[in-house]
């Protein structure tokens, strides 16, 4: 029998290529005469430009070109039209880009940015958003009310810094309030951070003479810069090509189109020439997008045996200096508002806001990380003064099939799976039963805390997945698609999808690692977990095709009716008596009779896949749904933590994922144990800290810390099997979901630990101290 | 000691050949071994000190290629992941799923050959050590640990 398919672990397919310095990313394409583009950048996080004098730094010999705001009039946003390539007149965050010097290389690039001189006025910050909201803040964007909205569902309000605004009114707040013994209200606060891939952001453009524009980058989103690209500088899309090799790493910092726009500047103001402009570290981390941050304000209200009753939120945004991605940040956070729980009364409000901070785009787990921190900190606080176990307390009031979510969607356990199960499986897992506190001596505290979570995936409700198959002379198969090879191995799953639909080997299915745009099907972005999702379904489309077309031209050959025809092992056999058969490889390009008469040409398959049944969500109500399922789980995680010294180091850390049918094991714990250890890092260190001026204190990683090896906790990675049946195989995506309980999970067991209520991130030890103290020594 | 002035055509020893590039005194190794000899392997990810991508081997031993000027390389072994021909730890990497994205391997890869060279049976406070000088945003790094204890037990 040949491999097969899925349910077995299957090595990557670019593995090879990756441990051989092989895999080439954008930057590793290096050809000569490319010249390089650098930015300067704001050294203020607001302040009008009073003057840039590029005089000194243009006379530099091998300078090829100085763009300013001034010679650019674009503004573009995905959402809505506010982000200046370059600032004009006014810079709003510090690292802003305001010039882009062109010159021969590096060195001489460096040379003229640093001889830019920029003379700022400054302006008052907006430092937090609950600054942004308050009565007579700054305004950030005065021409709100002018600005274009892309999309039909971004509600600004001029004259505020409110770029957005979601809301979920479901059932009856008042009542529910009403019909609650205990009530927790509480305030959280967690700042932006980064995404730190380890590929900073990097683009290079070359316009040809035929007026054809090539772009190669680093991004998620090769499809949306084409479409970009030809929008925003007015270009017949066909004329836009754009390649996208191997990523290092995503995380949802790569799905928004910066870099591109600047490159395609650079190159046009060099008459065409090929230029790269690549991030430094500095800039990857302040001037390119980051994580969103968030302040959240939320009563949350239970009868005296535990059900939850009601539950009212203010979610802040933190949007930065533009709105970019934050809009649906703001929406993915109201769509899942609740958590996974039952609760009949919603009311949510939230906003998105402008502030001096570096603007924000899609980061792992799409806001849920965030607000999951706020939701599933309200369910410990209220499950302690219930009285109850916080594990029980979650299961009592797991959405279960035929409750609602809070856009009203109905559950099934299909869309939905069992986070009951979950739950159960955790607690096993993380030997719940111990206790969730233990004194260990020594001043030592052993401290378990829990979380639950789910995600949707908030697609465009038109997004399209594609795929093309040809074949080779000897009968395997090449998969054509759109999706960015950047770690999880998505182009592996295609391969195995397909591997199993025709009953023949994978190592026989070659996928393209690279995207062009030109010749590779559309393929939405690569995000949101959606790939094994909407790709899948594409090549399962493509798969069937194929078989339709070499049953029927086998059906002539063998002279019967193709629907006694069977496809495995490249070969098509008659059912009734497998010795009839004829290879993959005498009729994939054509069939040729002895006497050299062909027939048919070459197979050729294609596939593709809309996403349907979701909508925009009712303005007032935000009734709708927003994707086509929920990946749900619950997490742990267990610390010891010293009271002396507020210090705390990682025991173990736990997911129980419902992930329907697994596709590829060992790639699958792989992802959500990465998820994981990113999540420890967000609960434990990672954070922008902000200057009294709105200036990013942590751009190097230097300061900004992630986790490192040997800090690791143990990882305990089961999961729950609940089948989605529109799905691949009844498979679910789990890529991001790793992440999202983590934080959440840690500031349970360090609460518990500390006795204190931990309702802020990260939680580093002199936070903890200043929570527990009240900063008193 | 060298003394380097304006461009110079200087010899490295790189992956066991010989090669001519053309440097100045400021020109790091990292661009030298990218820009000249085409060697990508070697990725910048901060340039910096702080993420390990671009790590190479100097004499056999793990060095961080964006800090150290190609002039100060000049009479020693470079290895790049280039280098690297079938040897165990690439095959640990793959079979214990200890890269995502890609782009940290190199280093990884050669800090943790070198680790096994010069420390055969290092215990795990040594693992740490060396390993900690290299960032993976993907991994949880279990899986990077995972790979090196199959080489360092010999399993693979």
């Amino acid at each position: 029998m040949p491999k097969t398919g899925i349910g077995v672990t299957v090595i990557r397919k670019e593995a090879c290529n990756k441990v051989t310095g092989d895999a080439k990313y954008t930057n590793d394409f290096i050809s000569v005469g490319i010249l390089t583009a650098k930015m300067v950048t704001s050294t203020c996080a607001h302040a009008a430009i009073k003057k840039i004098d590029i005089a000194q730094a243009s006379s530099l010999p091998g300078v090829r070109a100085i763009i300013t705001g001034d010679n650019c009039s674009v503004i573009y946003g995905p959402l809505l039209e506010d982000r200046p390539p370059l600032a004009h007149k006014k810079v709003r965050y510090y690292g802003e880009p305001i010039a882009l010097v062109v010159a021969d290389n590096e060195f001489i690039a460096s040379q003229a940015v640093f001889l830019i001189k920029v003379e700022y006025e400054p302006l008052p910050v907006v430092n937090s958003p609950s600054e942004a909201i308050r009565q007579g803040a700054v305004i950030l964007h005065e021409n709100l009310g002018s600005y274009k909205t892309v999309v039909e569902d971004v509600y600004p309000k001029p004259g505020t810094n409110i770029c957005d605004q979601k809301q979920i009114r479901k059932g009856d707040i008042q009542k529910g309030f009403f019909e609650s013994d205990i009530i927790e209200e509480a305030r959280f606060i967690l700042p932006q951070s980064d995404h730190i891939a380890m590929e900073t952001r990097t683009a290079q453009a070359k316009i040809n003479a035929d007026g054809t524009v090539f772009i190669r980058s680093a991004s998620q989103a090769p499809h949306g810069i084409k479409k970009e690209i030809s929008k925003v500088f007015g270009l017949e899309e066909g004329k836009v090509i754009v390649e996208v090799p191997f990523v290092g790493g995503g995380f949802g910092g790569k799905a928004s189109i910066q870099l591109e726009l600047l490159a395609y500047m650079a190159s046009k103001a060099v008459g065409g020439r090929e230029i790269k402009i690549i991030n430094s570290r500095e800039n990857d981390i302040v001037t390119s997008p980051c994580r969103m941050g968030l302040e959240a304000i939320i009563k949350l209200g239970a009868s005296k045996d535990g059900k939850l009753k009601a539950i009212q939120m203010t979610y802040l945004v933190d949007t930065g200096a533009y709105s970019d991605t934050g809009p649906r940040l703001a929406r993915a956070i109201a769509v899942d508002c609740t958590g996974p729980y039952n609760i009949d009364n919603v009311w949510c409000d939230v906003l998105c806001v402008y502030t001096n901070h570096p603007y924000v785009t899609a980061f792992r787990g799409f806001g849920h990380a965030s607000y999951t921190f706020c939701i599933e900190r309200m369910i410990d606080k209220l499950a302690r003064r219930l009285q109850m176990d916080p594990a029980e307390f979650r299961k009592i009031n797991s959405l279960l099939p035929n409750h609602t979510t809070p856009t009203q969607v109905k559950v099934t356990e299909s869309n939905f799976g069992n986070l009951v199960a979950c739950i159960d499986k955790l607690k096993t897992l993380i030997n719940w039963e111990e206790g969730d506190r233990l004194e260990i001596g020594n001043d030592k505290i052993k401290a378990k805390g829990m979380a639950c979570l789910w995600k949707t995936s908030n697609s465009p409700p038109d997004e399209v997945s594609g795929v093309f198959l040809t074949f080779n002379e000897d009968g395997s198969i090449n998969l054509n698609c759109g999706c960015v090879e950047y770690g999880p191995a998505m182009k592996t799953t295609a391969a195995q999808i397909l591997s199993e639909k025709l009953k023949m080997d994978i190592n026989r299915i070659y996928v393209n690692m690279d995207v062009n745009t030109k010749y590779s099907p559309k393929h939405w972005k690569t995000v949101a977990s959606m790939t094994t999702f909407m790709l899948g379904r594409a090549v399962l489309r493509a798969a069937e095709d194929v078989i339709r077309q070499l049953k029927s031209l086998a059906a002539v050959v063998l002279r019967c009716p193709p629907e006694n025809l069977e496809v495995e092992d490249e070969k098509i056999y008659v059912k009734s008596d497998p010795a009839i058969f004829l290879n993959f490889k005498d009729l994939v390009h054509g069939y040729k009779y002895n006497n050299g008469n062909s027939v048919e040409g070459q197979i050729l398959g294609r596939g593709s896949f809309i996403m349907s049944d979701i909508n925009v969500l009712d303005k007032e109500t935000g009734k709708g749904k927003a994707g086509p399922y929920w990946t749900v789980g619950a997490q742990a995680v267990e610390i010891e933590f010293d009271k002396k010294e507020y210090t705390y180091r990682f025991i173990k850390a736990a997911t129980v994922m419902d992930a329907g049918n697994l596709l590829n094991p060992s790639m699958a714990e792989s992802l959500v144990k990465g998820g994981m250890c990113m999540g420890l890092g967000l609960g434990s260190r990672e954070c922008f800290n902000y200057g009294p001026e709105g200036e990013v204190l942590d751009t190097s990683l230097r300061s900004y810390k992630v986790m490192h090896f040997g800090e690791t906790p143990q990882y305990l990675v089961e999961f729950v099997e609940t089948p989605q049946l529109d799905s691949p195989y009844e498979a679910r995506g789990i890529a991001e979901h790793g992440i999202i309980g983590i934080p959440a999970a840690l500031g349970n067991a360090l609460s518990v630990a500390v006795q204190a209520e931990l309702d802020e991130l990260p939680l580093v030890p002199e936070t903890i101290w200043r929570i527990k103290t009240g900063g008193v020594l | 000691m060298y003394s380097l002035k304006g461009k110079n055509i200087v010899q490295l020893n790189v992956n066991k050949e010989i090669h001519d590039v053309v440097i100045r005194p400021s020109d790091v190794l990292l661009n030298t071994l990218r820009d000249q000899l085409g060697l990508t392997g070697a990725k910048p990810g901060c340039e910096n000190g702080d993420c390990g991508a671009c790590t190479v081997l100097i004499d056999g031993w793990p060095v961080k290629s964006c800090l150290m000027l190609t002039v100060e390389a000049l009479g020693k072994k470079i290895t790049t992941v280039e280098g690297l021909k079938n040897v165990p730890i690439q095959k640990a990497f793959i079979e214990k799923f200890a890269f995502q994205c890609g782009y940290c391997t190199s280093g990884f890869l050669l800090v943790c050959h070198a680790l096994a060279t010069i420390h055969p049976y290092p215990p795990d406070i040594v693992i740490d050590e060396w390993l900690q000088s290299n960032i993976c945003r993907c991994t949880s790094y279990e899986e990077i640990g995972n790979a090196v204890r199959a080489i360092l037990s010999g399993e693979i």
